[in-house]
């Protein structure tokens, strides 16, 4: 029967010595190249639960008056895409897991992405011959973080409502064109009727193919370029060592994607996740308090918190305030991503090939760059709780928002210090693992 | 070409915890599903509920999970194989003929100058043409941004149409109010309030604005558009839930601390004839969050 399948399709596509060079692919092991498959699976579960999803959702800001089964709402005027939410948790069978998993699944997506990203810088592996795959996998990310943004505007609740409106302000406050674009982008001035039909189209159609596009690319050249590897274990940089794809590296990697699945659909099953019924229907003349985003989002909710009440006025034209907080910010953000590989291999003068993978200790200042970064948007993701922060510790806002204005400089370049100063001990100290390098590793060594 | 690595792999030698089957986690892995698939079943048929149903699809794929990856880590061949890594480079010979087979292609193209500058010129115009349809996705700004749905003699109304008095407020408290008419405009979202006696500090040239203590402010955040939605009667502050901008009610809603950059602009009151608040004019600045031709 196989047989007769491989020759059928052989005759007609002369197939068979792909599939047996194929079949036979070799794949290094190790659970950090794992973070990829984990973010691919999510958007497997992302495809299924959405589809699902999108044969109940109505994309529609005509007003209606809520009749359906939760009951403090009921009466009220609602948009249409509100209404059709409530009923996928409320009504529909299996809607409200569907829903959750969903959610949770588009978190967990972002956050393995952000995970990979950061496997792939610190073991150095987007040098060349990778840097394509690293403007690739940028690419991605971006397009994840829009979707997931644009996902959870979707039903038109204030929490989400709010967060459009921010959204709106934003594009307004691009030089010379943001008016413009705001408009044309929205369909006209904010709350337009016609955004929540647009986003429908752009988280469900548009960004999803163009993400299809983009892993088959981003899964060719890792075929194509074979895996990278860690170095040690005999291995070199002219070979790849591992199971083979056919049968046991597939089994386990299908394993993963069941893992994966049930990871999700257990967080969707007992965490609740964006209850809009609580938050209400969007009103543009009510706020929800607090407003957290998604966690994708804090970076950028704390920048504005944190940036000072600046904005640029000359000539009789105005660059406002969140222009730099977020249009610049975001910006530099994601050109520094695109360029990095560029200019690590101008700054180093590095242009050889690099198949075998380097350990942090290996560039210490790589890694303490990446690290002084990291910590920086890690601040700037506190930053967008300063008022959950004020309410705990019982301080003034304005004291928290404070000294995140100091952290957001102070930490990264703490970080940065200490962790050259650790990995330059490390690799000193030859220990294999950080957990068993001796303390004396550590001490200063002056220049006799 | 793949082949198993020569050197023995110290820790594929069977130690005695492995002797015992791998194959009763997996078959355990694949009952544990089946169950839990059929119960999945019966918690829907019998109404679903959301909590036992995340928790079956966990089994119900974790179980196939734990069964996949214990069957590809123990039962199937790990090797490690070796495979050899090929050049990426087709070298430099290639690349030379491919850049040779380009050029040749381009010249003999660019034998025709005028036909190409005639292409250059029909693309650029069709790429000039694609923008019209852009252009309708969207009205023209315009002067909307500079205008609110407040009139001069607009009554003053809260969001069920109801129009309101000056002494329908008590000292201290804040309602949210709309142009007659207009209550879901949401540039025109105004916050009404009623400061205590002579706590009121009017601007220069906004003295009579206020209809006794009663004064009324755009409730658009002017640093990102979200409501300012909540008001300390003791301090007299407006706080953006937002980013934390505040304003200061009493000195005409100047930003005291957070992003905002500017005040929030003040609709100019007065009473008509039946003692109902209505405004003197629209707004004179721009409400709302910054932007590009703001100050034209
Ligand atoms: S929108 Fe009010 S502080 Fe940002």
């Amino acid at each position: 029967m196989i047989r007769r399948t491989f020759a059928f399709f052989d005759e007609r596509l002369g197939v068979s010595r792909f599939v047996r060079s194929s079949l036979d692919k070799v794949f290094p092991d190790h659970y950090a190249f794992l973070l990829g498959e984990v973010a691919l699976y999510c958007f497997v579960v992302l495809i299924l639960t959405g589809i699902f999803l999108t044969f109940f959702f109505s994309a529609s800001s005509t007003e209606v008056v809520y009749r359906g089964d939760y009951h403090p709402l009921v009466g009220a005027t609602v948009s249409d895409a509100y209404r059709s939410t409530l009923d996928l948790s409320f009504s529909v069978r299996a809607g409200l897991v569907m829903r959750q998993v969903h959610h949770w699944a588009a978190l967990v997506f972002i956050a393995s992405i952000v995970a990979h990203l950061c496997r792939v810088f610190f073991s150095g592996a987007f040098r060349k011959p990778r840097e394509l795959n690293w403007i690739v996998g940028v690419t991605m990310l971006i397009l994840a973080i829009f979707n997931g943004f644009s996902g959870y505007s979707l039903p038109d609740d204030l929490l989400s409502g709010t967060g459009l409106r921010i959204a709106f302000s934003i594009a307004q406050s691009v030089p010379v064109v943001g008016t413009w674009m705001a408009f044309l982008v929205f369909g006209g001035e904010f709350p337009s009727h016609r955004i929540i039909g647009r986003l429908f189209v752009t988280h469900t159609l548009i960004v999803p193919a163009l993400l299809v596009g983009l892993i088959s690319v981003h899964l060719a050249m890792v075929w194509h370029q074979k895996h990278t590897q860690f170095p040690g274990d005999g291995h070199t940089e002219d070979t790849v060592e591992g199971p083979k794809l056919w049968p046991t590296y597939a089994m386990k990697s299908l394993g993963l994607f069941f893992a994966v699945a049930a990871v999700l659909c257990l967080l969707g099953g007992l965490f609740q996740i964006n209850p809009v019924w609580l938050y209400g229907p969007y009103h543009a003349s009510q706020v929800s308090s607090p407003a957290q985003p998604d966690w994708y989002m804090g970076w950028l909710e704390g920048a504005l918190r944190l940036f000072p009440p600046w904005e640029v006025r000359a000539f009789g034209f105005e660059l406002p305030n969140p222009f730099f907080p977020a249009v610049l910010l975001a910006g530099l953000t994601f050109m520094g991503l695109y360029l990095w590989p560029f200019l690590e291999a101008w700054a180093t003068g590095d242009r050889s090939e690099h198949h075998l993978l380097a350990r942090p200790r290996d560039h210490p200042v790589r890694s303490a760059l990446g690290a002084a970064t990291l910590s920086f948007y890690v601040v700037l993701f506190f930053a967008a709780s300063n008022d959950l922060l004020a309410k705990w510790l019982k301080v003034r806002v304005t004291i928290i928002t404070g000294i995140f204005q100091v952290a957001v400089f102070v930490v990264p370049a703490v970080v940065g210090l200490v962790t050259h100063r650790l990995l330059r001990a490390l690799a000193r100290s030859g220990a294999p693992r950080f957990s068993e390098m001796p303390l004396r590793a550590l001490r200063v060594r002056r220049p006799a | 070409m793949t082949e198993p690595r020569p050197e023995p792999q110290p820790e594929l030698a069977p130690s005695p915890t492995a002797a015992r089957s791998p194959a009763r986690p997996i078959a355990l892995g694949f009952t544990v599903s089946m169950a839990a698939s059929i119960g999945l079943g019966v918690v829907y048929a019998l109404g679903g509920q959301v909590q036992l149903e995340g928790l079956l699809l966990f089994f119900a794929l974790g179980g196939i999970a734990v069964g996949f990856i214990v069957w590809g880590g123990k039962l199937l061949p790990q090797g490690p194989y070796v495979q050899e890594r090929h050049p990426l480079s087709s070298g430099e010979e290639e690349q030379e003929e491919a850049t040779e087979v380009f050029e040749e292609g381009a010249e003999s193209l660019e034998r025709r100058r005028l036909l190409i500058r005639l292409l250059t010129g029909a693309f650029v115009a069709l790429g000039a043409a694609l923008v019209f349809p852009v252009r309708s996705l969207g009205e023209r700004p315009g002067g909307s941004l500079f205008r609110t749905a407040w009139r001069r003699g607009s009554r003053v109304v809260d969001e069920h149409d109801k129009p309101v008095r000056p002494d329908d407020l008590a000292v201290g408290s804040v309602v949210t109010v709309f142009p007659a008419g207009n209550t879901d405009a949401a540039d025109s979202q105004t916050l009404l309030i009623r400061l205590g006696p002579g706590q009121y500090r009017p601007r220069r040239g906004r003295e009579g604005w206020a209809v006794g203590d009663v004064v009324a402010f755009s409730k658009v955040c002017t640093h990102a558009g979200c409501p300012v939605g909540l008001y300390e009667p003791d301090t007299h502050q407006l706080f953006c839930p937002c980013h934390q901008s505040v304003f200061n009610v009493v000195d005409g809603c100047e930003p005291r601390s957070g992003p905002a950059t500017r005040p929030l602009p003040q609709l100019p009151l007065t009473v008509d004839a039946d003692g109902y608040l209505v405004a003197r004019s629209d707004y004179t600045e721009p409400i709302g969050p910054g932007f590009w031709n703001r100050d034209r």
